[in-house]
């Protein structure tokens, strides 16, 4: 038992070290959140209900800025969605790694479920599949503490703050840098790097579309992508 | 905009977002998916984030949606120097400095 503990632990501390260089970026983007949402009229408990609930930063810039625009309010809750939808998949690709824990760690880790803690448990797991389902859990919760807390403080400093940040700052690059960070050790194996081609070229192309369609039809391409090279290859070997 | 639209907004993106997260890992649990899906589902993070990321970065809005080669160079240099040494903080550093670099020398 006591070992099993300590094994455990162990997992939960690495994840910690994995997640923690992301916050370099969570930190500037919620404070960057904060001090949008404030702009945009939303009182501090506001704020951090939605920092707190939604915990989805692409998603509550948009919806925040659809209101500030005056639209729909369901307008501004189905772009938010639209926007999240693509966590339907990172829940689907984690199911086969996670899909045995407990019911009540499932639900804190759909809750938790960001790009980074995805992105960072998903690598992880896939270069060690046979890790026991309990310690994939401790490290899921491991890199998200390295991260949620400081997405979550640093919201509300921008909330309190609530002066602009100068545009120089260029903090809207937190976002694309993160996402890079996630994705390019991946790209040394040749369907992972054709699949990001697609993916790249297929939104650039389909960004005139509403409602992020083009981030959906652009991932299922890329996934094709990715599947048919990853069979061409074994049918090579 | 009134505080109840706003509170609308916070709750059901709130649970709409926790039922999408919940939706495969919730409703399908230990049950095995079929290996042709499990092959898709591998290229999920590829296939997503680099989508999610490509339209801001080559058409940022803070720039008005006009082309900034600050914002180029450094997305080039983070994935560069992030598939190169396989480094997380290597991307993050080397993405953030090259993009202060170029704003600072073309300022």
């Amino acid at each position: 038992m006591d070992q099993h503990m300590s094994r455990t632990r162990r997992v939960y501390w690495q994840g910690v070290r994995a997640g923690a260089p992301f916050l370099l970026v969570v930190a500037p983007f919620g404070l960057l959140f904060g001090v949008v949402a404030r702009e945009a009229g939303f009182d501090m408990i506001q704020t951090m209900a939605m920092t707190a609930l939604v915990i989805a930063g692409a998603a509550q810039f948009a919806s925040v800025q659809l209101l500030v625009d005056g639209a729909p309010v369901f307008i501004a809750i189905l772009t938010g969605l639209a926007v999240n939808l693509r966590m339907v998949m990172y829940s689907a690709s984690l199911t086969p790694h996670l899909g045995k824990a407990r019911t009540w760690q499932k639900v804190l880790m759909a809750y938790l479920m960001v790009d980074q803690s995805y992105g960072v448990s998903i690598e992880q797991y896939q270069k060690e599949p046979s890790m026991p389902v309990q310690e994939k859990v401790s490290y899921y919760f491991g890199v998200i503490s390295a991260i949620a807390p400081f997405w979550y403080g640093f919201s509300f400093i921008g909330a309190l703050v609530g002066s602009a940040i100068p545009p120089e700052y260029a903090l809207d690059f937190a976002i694309p840098i993160t996402f890079i960070a996630l994705v390019a050790p991946s790209l040394r194996s040749l369907p992972h790097l054709a699949a990001a081609v697609v993916s790249v070229v297929v939104s650039l192309a389909l960004a005139w579309m509403p409602y992020n369609l083009w981030l959906m039809i652009a991932a299922v391409l890329a996934m094709i992508t990715g599947a048919q090279v990853e069979k061409w290859l074994e049918a090579r070997k | 905009m009134n505080n109840l639209d706003i509170w609308l907004t916070i709750i059901f993106l709130g649970v709409g977002t926790f039922l999408l997260r919940f939706s495969f890992i919730g409703l399908v649990g230990d049950r095995e998916l079929p290996e042709w899906l499990t092959r898709h589902l591998r290229y999920v993070p590829v296939a997503v984030m680099p989508g999610l990321i490509a339209p801001l970065t080559v058409w940022p809005q803070a720039t008005g949606g006009e082309v900034d080669p600050a914002r180029l160079i450094a997305a080039g240099t983070a994935l560069l120097i992030g598939s190169i040494f396989r480094s997380v903080l290597g991307a993050i550093f080397s993405g953030m400095a090259a993009l202060y670099g170029v704003l600072y020398l073309l300022a």
